[in-house]
């Protein structure tokens, strides 16, 4: 279900565009056809009640004329933009108005952000796998286009001229043979009146002519939240709600054999305590079941659920314990798996142990720990005919999370419409709010209690009962020519699979799972076996950024290292050694794997090693780390091509008495056409961020099934100061872009374990670093 | 009932003495900005301004500021132009945001007591304060930004 989600570009470019206004839109609001389009939805965030509404008051409201499901224009001229991906601080409510305003001819100053809730009229809105500009960048630009072109019509019609003699720019359409010109605000009514243009006839300008795109533009929300005024799911406020914390099983699987709530229930403030309907394997995306504690307020619940006493059936999850596991994973991957791509044959040479080298290398399971922890609020109000249902959460997926909520409630899909999601901006998520179990919470316990109902997640809570990124053993071995490259390269890899959550029965990684990094191994190697070991699932792994390039990024960004070690000579050199001529690469013609490409075309975007090359020789360039440096610092630098797009990364550490200390950051990334370059070197620094805190002190283990740490004390993460000065690169580039939350992720980690290296000769293959050294 | 100002206004709530401030801020006074991160002093997103000092209202009593003046990111300028929001808009400094209202506050507590300060002492104020998005290498420029601006005002 989630590959739907996931990696598959949306509509393609040849969609029609519809305008709204002439069509359902209206119909669905039960208005009369005479009304223009009216703003149901206040600009901005915060809870839209316009369904509350009379229809005296809608019409008071400013009347939107909207010209298709994306833009909207006021007769003061100003523009409303629909953002229908969602904002988890990598700013894609600046990045989409900003791709359809450059089309659309718009003036920047009179542009401002409407957040699209969940409707499937907005094609794909999962907001994850770097997904919203890489998949969507061509049909977002024709939706402003399309616009654009409404209102040069309509232009043309007042002036009873050819269109081809008038043209928009900078919220204007001038008649250029008379010198007379007219404001989109004056043209929006006429214009919402016509027939969007045919697909066919949809014009995109020609890229050196953008306006915003690529250039530096006014970000959105920013003026919100340095003020204390962004919404977040945690903000929602609606009268009579109540607040719930839940203690859930301690084991994925547990159940609750007995409860008392007596101790609870005498917290002033705690209304009732509900015990949650026990759910059936698959874990899926559902709630993990428990008890919940409701409450006036915020501390009242969670302070009732302190005082919950709870007997558990563990489950047979309980065997869980990573001690064990992280060896089962090691010594799986040290024997022959299923081979998933092979190129000539690695197993009937003989190797020469001098030039040969191998390493098994292990990352922990990580959490996401957003700041803000999972949030949602539902009202669920009437039952049958009447049924109706109101959200607020921040999440990822709303269209997943809205079907899952009608499924919950047992509507059909076909009244889904009936859940109504309303998207707030979330605090953080990482993957983490991809996942709707705790909106169904919510609405459960909404449907219970026949109230509004506040779901939050303490930290605790965020820690123990996550999706983790899996906990993972890569293995590699190549032996080196004699010209310093491999000719024979052997790559294995276990980990519990993110499908387990789906089908309990998946027990290894996919092709779909081995794409994200493991399958595309770029080399020019002319023997190569890409392997898989099964291993047993028993926690909800998910989606953490980068996925599965965090682990297999980490291992090969290590072993071409090590291999440049080995032959005496610099990693940068090694990885060109090994990259060999400009080409373009086919996993599946090269080793048969059925490479996903995530979910793009070769055409578009191709594995294309001279921009691999390229983007390392900008990083060295930019960075200087080939430089030499004092005995005891080093430089450490690695790559990695995922989500369409090509990042080095270069850092510089020194080790002092077995302590590490960070002194320089750098990322360079090609991802095609930069829409937002702020935004791609904030992400690329958040990147940098998270790499470190994988790098050197994440960690998350489980005992007994249990995950043992529970807050920021025990589950660590990067701070100030163990962030050092850093720098972005950016490649220029007329390619179509690639991926920007993710892709940053990958090589990070392997330079900063590189760097460890070569500033003390320590070789550090299980992460984090801070098992054997300071951080 | 407990008595305190906040942002310059006199308030009253009827809670539990033991309520910690931020849910009092939160659920009783209906002011949201600042936020929940971890209920343990350890991450600084609930920092608010007890009688000038940077609190974590996370881990305090409610109790505790009975007759005291609370300082919320709401209140920091009535312009929301305080030196340091100037410099974080300039900066482009927050990406989710959740957490940069106690960074902000918890800044502004350091400019009171160092006007101009260095790396180091950056370092060893804010580091109680965790942004999960990894802005701090803006924070940082930003409040020596701030720092100027305030020199020059």
């Amino acid at each position: 279900m989630m590959d739907k989600h996931f990696f598959n570009p949306s509509a393609t470019s040849e969609t029609n565009i519809e305008n709204v206004s002439r069509r359902s839109f209206l119909k669905q609001l039960g208005l009369g056809s005479s009304a223009f389009v009216l703003a149901t939805v206040v600009p901005g965030f915060g809870p839209a009640f316009a369904k509350e509404l009379t229809p005296k008051q809608l019409a008071e409201q400013p009347a939107l004329h909207k010209l298709n499901m994306f833009v909207s224009i006021n007769p003061d001229n100003t523009t409303s933009i629909v953002c229908h991906r969602c904002e988890m601080g990598q700013g894609i409510r600046t990045s989409i108005p900003q791709i359809i305003a450059d089309e659309l001819e718009a003036d920047w100053d009179l542009v401002e952000v409407i957040q699209g809730q969940a409707d499937k009229r907005y094609g794909a809105q999962g907001t994850a796998g770097s997904t919203s500009i890489r998949n969507q960048f061509t049909e977002l630009r024709r939706i402003g286009a399309a616009a654009r072109q409404m209102l040069e019509q309509a232009a043309a019609d007042v002036w009873q001229v050819p269109v081809s003699e008038v043209a928009a720019l900078n919220h204007k359409v001038s008649h250029k043979p008379s010198g007379t010109s007219l404001s989109f605000g004056e043209l929006a009514e006429s214009a919402s009146k016509l027939e969007a243009p045919k697909a066919e006839l949809i014009k995109l300008k020609d890229n050196a002519k953008f306006n915003f795109i690529g250039k530096e533009v006014r970000l959105f929300d920013h003026d919100k939240i340095v003020a204390g005024e962004a919404i977040y799911a945690q903000d929602i406020q609606l009268p009579n709600m109540l607040i719930a914390s839940i203690q859930r099983p301690p084991v994925v699987g547990g159940k609750v054999v007995s409860f008392d709530a007596s101790d609870a229930l005498k917290v002033k403030g705690v209304v009732k305590v509900v015990k949650l309907k026990e759910r059936n394997l698959p874990v899926m995306v559902n709630p993990l079941s428990g008890v919940a504690v409701l409450a006036t307020n915020t501390w009242a619940a969670h302070e009732g659920k302190k005082r919950l006493k709870i007997t558990w059936d563990d489950g047979p999850n309980s065997i869980h314990d990573t001690d064990k596991y992280v060896d089962e994973l090691k010594q799986k991957v040290n024997t022959k798996g299923q081979v998933e791509r092979q190129i000539g044959d690695v197993y009937a040479h003989k190797y020469t142990p001098e030039r040969t080298l191998e390493a098994t290398y292990s990352i922990p399971y990580q959490n996401h720990s957003p700041m803000e922890t999972p949030a949602a609020t539902a009202w669920v109000q009437g039952s049958g005919d009447t049924l109706s249902c109101q959200i607020w959460a921040g999440t990822q997926n709303p269209q997943w999370a809205q079907g899952l909520v009608a499924g919950e409630l047992g509507l059909p899909q076909d009244q889904v419409d009936k859940v109504e999601l309303n998207i707030t901006l979330m605090g953080g998520a990482f993957g983490r709010k991809s996942k709707s179990d705790f909106i169904l919470e919510a609405v459960e316990l909404s449907q219970s209690v026949g109230k509004p109902v506040k779901v939050v997640w303490s930290r605790e809570d965020d820690i123990q009962h996550g999706f983790y990124h899996s906990v993972s053993a890569n293995f590699m071995k190549a032996e080196l020519t004699d010209d310093n490259s491999a000719d024979y390269w052997i790559q294995r890899v276990a980990y519990p699979p993110i499908g387990w959550i789906f089908d309990g029965r998946q027990d290894r990684p996919n092709n779909r799972d081995l794409s994200v990094g493991f399958g595309d191994t770029p080399f020019a190697v002319k023997n190569m076996s890409l392997e898989t070991q099964s291993i047993s699932t028993h926690v909800r792994t998910g989606w953490v950024r980068s996925v599965a390039c965090m682990n297999n990024g980490f291992a090969l960004g290590c072993f071409v290292d090590e291999l440049a070690d080995k032959a005496g000579i610099t990693t940068a050199q090694m990885w060109m050694n090994l990259l060999g001529n400009d080409r373009h690469i086919n996993p599946k013609q090269e080793g048969g794997f059925d490479y996903t490409n995530y979910g793009h075309g070769y055409d578009t975007h191709p594995v294309d090693t001279a921009r691999m090359k390229k983007t390392i020789e900008h990083l060295i360039k930019h960075s200087g780390a080939d430089e030499q440096t004092p005995a005891n610092e080093g430089w450490g630098i690695s790559f990695f091509r995922s989500f369409g797009s090509y990042v080095a990364a270069a850092t510089k550490v020194k080790v002092e008495n077995h302590k590490v200390n960070v002194l320089e950051m750098h990322s360079a990334i090609d991802c095609g056409i930069a829409v937002t370059p702020d935004r791609v070197k904030s992400q690329m620094e958040g990147a940098m961020v998270f790499g470190l805190s994988i790098a050197l002190m994440s960690e998350i283990t489980v005992k007994n099934g249990k995950v043992m740490q529970s807050n920021f004390h025990d589950n660590v993460v990067t701070r100030m100061h163990q962030s050092p000065p850093m720098e972005v690169h950016i490649v220029e580039s007329t390619e179509p872009p690639g991926g920007v939350g993710e892709p940053g992720v990958p090589p990070i980690i392997p330079s900063i374990v590189n760097a460890i290296f070569h500033a003390s000769g320590k070789r550090i293959r299980e992460l984090p670093v801070n098992k054997v050294m300071s951080v | 009932m407990i008595k305190f100002k906040i942002n310059n206004r006199p308030v009253e709530i009827d809670v539990e003495n033991e309520m910690p401030l931020l849910y009092a801020i939160r659920d009783e006074l209906k002011m949201t900005g600042t936020k929940f991160g971890c209920g343990m002093g350890q991450c600084g997103a609930c920092t608010v301004h007890i009688d000038g000092q940077a609190m974590r209202s996370c881990i305090t009593p409610v109790s505790i500021v009975e007759g005291k003046s609370i300082t919320t990111i709401e209140g920091l300028d009535p312009n929301n132009d305080h030196e340091l929001q100037i410099s974080w808009r300039e900066y482009k400094v927050p990406q989710c945001g959740y957490c940069q209202a106690g960074q902000i506050m918890n800044a502004a507590a350091m400019l009171d007591q160092v006007p101009n300060p260095t790396d180091d002492q950056i370092d060893a104020y804010m580091q109680g304060n965790i942004c999960r998005c990894g802005t701090y290498k803006r924070i940082k420029q930003a409040i020596k930004h701030a720092a100027a601006l305030k020199a020059k005002a």
